[in-house]
């Protein structure tokens, strides 16, 4: 899209893009290109030579059972994140649309934990459940179960996907509240004299015309949990006990940093890069959808 | 409200309460422990506030931890601000202009510069950790501020919400602007920036909250403890060897990262919602 009417000028045009273009090249294309060519080559361990070997990398990667097994335990932490952020978004968001008094103040209760960090929301999580002085972890001992994530893989899963979606609740309740009150009054009166109880509007009428807000809820959720929530992780598990809490971003960095496997570690930052361009167009695609609505 | 059932506004009331609650818990915990002695939180929960308030956060904004390296948690929030604020600003000068160039102008490779810029939405810090650490290194800026501002202060989002608005803005401004014989810089300056006023201060809130917040850039950049920033600097405090684990000042330290990031919140919950929704469209 174009405006008709512009300004001409020969050099300040590319005068104003140029702060912008500069730090882009810089800081995104220079790197990632490194990344790519990166992944092509095998590095000795003292970083003097290093030898071209087309996708061997890749092959590797896909042939390792601990990446095969990251892959998998991603998939599980974003399902179990996504989903537990998304139904009690939209749960609390649905009840806040029925409420005459008070919404406004409910509404703005509910949305700081946005502005928590996802290391320090891993934090406070990890408080409540610290085995030795937690007061969840304590309850659940006094009802006579010993919670210890340091130990237990499964539990250590649970407290991270309890800490991502507590932070991403407030992001998911404010979009579906505003789809909801875009649905027509008059839609739910119609069905109300038809005798459609609260519970039979929400099926048949509310949550099918929410499906835009949801999907597109669904590709941002999806897109947290894959990459913003590499300090809860970090902070809280360190991708342990046994690699339980492994995601794929945190191998990336322990692969590089810790590992120095570069080879490996830009092989995992490639395929990351597939799935982050993957979900962003396919967010794109859905938009433009949406907007012939 | 379409039909009247008493039964049902309870139950409303009661889900959205109970939400809040849950919500709100880990926060209520956290102060709570905060505000105690260490001896207090050793094998026992403190379901009711200590007296130990102001000599704990006083303790962590003076001397920080001492068993985590002892940086004072105030050099912290400082380095903290330094890095949303230098984040804000400058993701915000830079896009509002080159959408300004993308938009109001017609020159060769305009479309070329556009889909560079569109990129680099497609690459978080994420997913290129250890070339972009490489390329900072080579540039000698691990330790400073501009390592720490500078990789992410490019931002497509930032500049497509500018070319969003800046397309709405009719041409006959422009026009009119041209007639009275306003240049670009000029027409730039005295219509299109006051005009933006609102976008602006609803992007500043987002990028706000969005450069306290960074965990994974400075873990990389900064080595020299005076350069640690809060968010980062909590996890340096979680994992103490030989040492009782102090809950009650890494406790006191995560209320004072919230702090700033959830005050912004809510002073500027309008200007906070229209950011959040207009960056994602």
């Amino acid at each position: 899209m174009q405006k008709r009417v512009t300004f001409r000028n020969l050099w300040l045009p590319y005068l104003l893009l140029a702060p912008q273009v500069i730090v882009t090249l810089i800081f995104f294309i220079w790197p990632a290109s490194q990344a790519l060519f990166q992944s092509l080559l095998v590095e000795d361990p003292f970083g003097l030579r290093s030898e071209f070997v087309w996708f061997q990398n890749f092959e590797e990667l896909f042939a390792d059972p601990l990446y095969l097994d990251s892959l998998l335990i991603t998939t599980v932490f974003s399902i179990s994140t996504t989903f537990l952020a998304l139904t009690s978004g939209l749960l609390l968001a649905v009840m806040a649309d029925r409420v005459v008094k008070g919404a406004a103040a409910y509404k703005g209760a509910l949305l700081w934990p946005y502005a928590v960090a996802p290391a320090v929301a891993g934090v406070l999580w990890l408080f409540l459940f610290s085995p030795a002085n937690g007061i969840i972890a304590l309850t659940l001992k006094t009802m006579g179960y010993d919670w210890n994530h340091v130990l237990n893989g499964g539990e250590a899963m649970l407290l991270v996907v309890l800490a991502a979606a507590w932070k991403q609740i407030a992001y998911n309740f404010l979009f579906f509240l505003a789809g909801l009150q875009m649905i027509p009054k008059s839609l739910l009166e119609a069905a109300a004299i038809d005798g459609a109880g609260p519970g039979k509007r929400f099926w048949t009428i509310i949550f099918p015309l929410l499906s835009p807000t949801t999907f597109f809820l669904l590709v941002v959720n999806v897109v947290y949990a894959f990459f913003d929530t590499f300090g809860i992780i970090h902070a809280v598990t360190s991708g342990g006990p046994a690699g339980a809490t492994n995601i794929l971003v945190y191998k990336v960095y322990a692969d590089g940093f810790i590992g120095l496997d570069l080879g490996g570690s830009a092989a995992q930052s490639v395929v990351l890069m597939a799935i982050v361009i993957t979900l962003t167009v396919v967010q794109f695609r859905y938009l433009e959808r949406r907007v012939q609505y | 409200m379409i039909e009247n059932r008493p039964l049902l506004v309870y139950v409303t009331h009661g889900v959205l309460i109970l939400g809040l609650l849950v919500i709100s818990f880990p926060i209520y915990i956290a102060f709570v422990a905060s505000t105690h002695a260490v001896e207090d939180l050793i094998a026992t929960v403190q379901p009711w506030f200590g007296g130990q308030l102001i000599e704990n956060y006083l303790t962590v904004l003076r001397s920080g931890k001492q068993t985590a390296g002892g940086v004072p948690v105030s050099t912290m929030m400082f380095n903290s601000l330094i890095m949303a604020l230098g984040i804000t600003v400058g993701k915000i000068m830079i896009s509002i202009i080159s959408a300004y160039a993308i938009v109001f102008f017609r020159f060769p490779f305009r479309m070329f510069f556009f889909w560079i810029i569109f990129l680099t939405l497609m690459l978080p810090v994420e997913v290129r950790i250890l070339p972009t650490y490489k390329v900072v290194a080579d540039l000698g800026l691990l330790n400073t501020y501009a390592g720490l501002t500078l990789p992410l202060i490019a931002s497509a989002t930032a500049t497509f919400l500018f070319r969003q608005f800046f397309l709405t803005v009719p041409d006959e401004l422009v026009e009119a602007a041209r007639v009275d014989g306003a240049g670009p810089v000029r027409f730039f300056l005295t219509i299109l920036l006051p005009l933006s006023r609102t976008n602006i201060a609803a992007l500043s809130v987002i990028l706000f909250i969005y450069g306290w917040n960074q965990y994974l850039w400075p873990l990389l950049i900064t080595t020299d403890t005076d350069m640690t920033t809060i968010v980062m600097g909590i996890q340096r405090m979680l994992f103490v060897a030989d040492a009782v684990p102090e809950w009650n000042l890494t406790m006191a330290t995560a209320m004072l990262a919230m702090l700033p990031p959830v005050v912004v919140v809510l002073v500027m919950q309008r200007q906070f919602v229209k950011g959040l929704v207009e960056t994602e469209k």
